[in-house]
């Protein structure tokens, strides 16, 4: 199954071969044909969309500084300095997890590590929704925490419904797409690197250190990025938590579905937008030096 | 060999332990969510007895969500599959400042909250013919978030080895474009193209975001329908229908993953 170049049919090889790679002429042109198709559906239903959404964000009484006025709301602001906060501690978190387990995973091998992987990664396919019902399972009013608290002598602690509900349930979300993140990058790094810094009397801790985790950098650079993303733009966790917790997300569907306040829900919905665009390609061109430079 | 025994001191079982406590926070809620939709009282207790009849009223009420879901997760394979594997060769081929701006373009529907695509797709597209209730309103919006994770994980593959260096060889012996595509790029890619495939159908499976302001009453996938019982139904029947969803998933995320394992030492 294995097609590689050394399984291709080799046809009697000529002598001298001409230096000319044939049909690589039209190659820009096959490429953008290539690329047309994705590029053209994007076009359509993504920036073309995009675009109204802006316009009607600016089409309220105050136009374009309604942008403005949107963020001078207090409630607005509120929400979108705890939605902040939130996806920075749950990214920092979810990486420093991420990182250990997912290292751990690919540098040892054991009885039951591959339903350990299995099971870690288990979670990707959740949906908002049912993260937020897992963390009631954990931390509702009938959850486990709550269980062990009573019965330690402690009191029900019960923190579902509120920010810290909401943390827990996007960590738990991002683990297992930042761990899968960090194992396949781990299994590319070249083990000559790691055996060359053992060979030259180098601990495990100082291998991490200086050859593991700056190889890792771009990888979790992206990663967090993209786990920043989520947690600013996610809204079923908090949908199912509970409609009153502060995130920004649940400002905009309240805005949209309950306040019929379109022009606002797209203000807010763009401002979103470009912040958690903004991180990530901040985060991607720092990604991609750190490449250029490894390379 | 040396080296392997060495890191099986306390470092090792540390890190074990660490690693099985993330393990215990994923799964124990899980667990206890199935167990709580197959017993027959939650608020009782495993006393009150193990039953089907939650599991059976969520295949009566919401076999039409489970159906829809699985045709929306597959066209939306199909779509990022045909769409995504072309464009990131065509990124791979050139990389350079267009290529990085057209990566960044197609990553904006990740970074953009399903919430505001959701909204742009209504108000732009509402109104065409019959677009709006149909289930391939919900499926534009699965493919647009999505396609960049296909992007990046054949991408990631494609950046890891010499394409290039590959691609002139089989031209070299006289392979044509869509012959080195078919033989040389597609096989070497193979790892990136499975990884891609297994976040598309879990994603488009799992969607809410977008999926709950694009979906009517006659299009309600399988995560709207959990919100539906949620918020509305006894934990019971929500339960047997995480478990529903559940079910669904394993068998899909269990052979993805032995198929990378397998690839992976040919790659």
């Amino acid at each position: 199954m294995s097609a590689c170049v050394q399984d291709a049919p080799l046809p009697h090889r000529p002598a001298a071969r001409p230096p000319v790679r044939p049909g690589w002429v039209g190659e820009p042109l096959r490429l953008a044909a290539l690329l047309a198709p994705a590029a053209a559906v994007f076009a359509a239903f993504f920036l073309l969309p995009l675009v109204r959404l802006i316009l009607i964000g600016a089409g309220g009484a105050e136009g374009w500084s309604a942008y403005l006025t949107t963020l001078a709301d207090p409630g607005h602001l509120d929400s979108l300095i705890s939605t902040l906060a939130l996806s920075a501690g749950v990214t920092l978190v979810t990486l420093a997890v991420s990182t250990v387990a997912g290292l751990f995973l690919v540098r040892n091998r054991f009885p039951g590590h591959a339903l350990l992987v299995a099971l870690l990664t288990f979670p990707l396919a959740f949906p908002g929704v049912v993260i937020g019902f897992m963390v009631i399972m954990l931390a509702g009013r009938q959850g486990l925490i709550g269980t062990v608290t009573q019965a330690l002598g402690a009191g029900k602690l019960v923190f579902a419904y509120s920010m810290a509900g909401l943390f827990l349930g996007y960590v738990y979300f991002s683990i297992p797409r930042v761990i899968l993140t960090v194992m396949a990058a781990a299994e590319k790094l070249d083990p000559r690197l790691e055996e060359a810094a053992r060979s030259l009397g180098a601990s495990s801790w100082r291998v991490v250190a200086d050859v593991i985790l700056p190889a890792l950098k771009p990888a979790l650079i992206s990663a967090g990025a993209l786990c920043f993303a989520t947690s600013m733009g996610a809204f079923g966790t908090a949908f199912t938590l509970a409609t009153r917790i502060n995130v920004l997300p649940m400002t905009i569907y309240t805005e949209f579905t309950l306040q019929a306040n379109i022009a606002a829900a797209a203000a807010l919905s763009v401002l979103l937008g470009l912040i958690t665009w903004a991180a990530l390609a901040v985060a991607r061109s720092v990604a991609g030096t750190s490449v250029a430079a490894a390379g | 060999m040396h080296s392997l025994s060495n890191r099986r001191g306390w470092g090792f079982w540390l890190q074990l332990g660490f690693t099985l406590l993330v393990c215990a926070l994923l799964t124990v809620p899980m667990a206890m969510s199935m167990l709580a939709g197959l017993t027959a009282n939650y608020f009782v207790g495993l006393k009150s007895g193990l039953t089907l009849r939650w599991v059976e009223e969520v295949l009566r009420v919401y076999s039409g969500t489970i159906l829809l879901s699985l045709q929306i997760a597959v066209a939306c394979l199909a779509c990022t599959l045909v769409l995504g594997v072309p464009a990131a060769y065509a990124l791979a081929r050139r990389p350079g400042r267009i290529a990085r701006l057209v990566e960044e373009l197609l990553m904006m529907p990740v970074a953009i909250p399903g919430l505001a695509t959701a909204l742009a797709l209504i108000v732009t597209y509402g109104s065409v013919g019959d677009l709006r209730s149909s289930w391939l309103f919900i499926l534009i919006g699965h493919v647009l978030f999505t396609l960049p994770f296909m992007v990046r994980a054949v991408l990631a593959v494609m950046g890891s080895i010499d394409l290039t260096t590959l691609e002139e060889g089989a031209a070299s012996l006289g392979a044509g474009f869509l012959r080195r595509f078919a033989t040389v790029v597609l096989p070497n890619c193979r790892s990136g193209i499975l990884a891609g495939s297994l976040m598309v159908l879990t994603l488009s499976v799992g969607e809410f975001n977008l999926t709950w302001l694009l979906h009517t009453p006659l299009t309600k996938t399988l995560p709207v329908g959990l919100a539906d019982s949620y918020a509305s139904l006894r934990i019971e029947i929500g339960s047997a229908y995480t478990l529903v969803f559940f079910l669904m998933i394993v068998p899909s995320l269990i052979l993805m993953q032995g198929l990378s394992r397998r690839g992976r030492p040919s790659v």
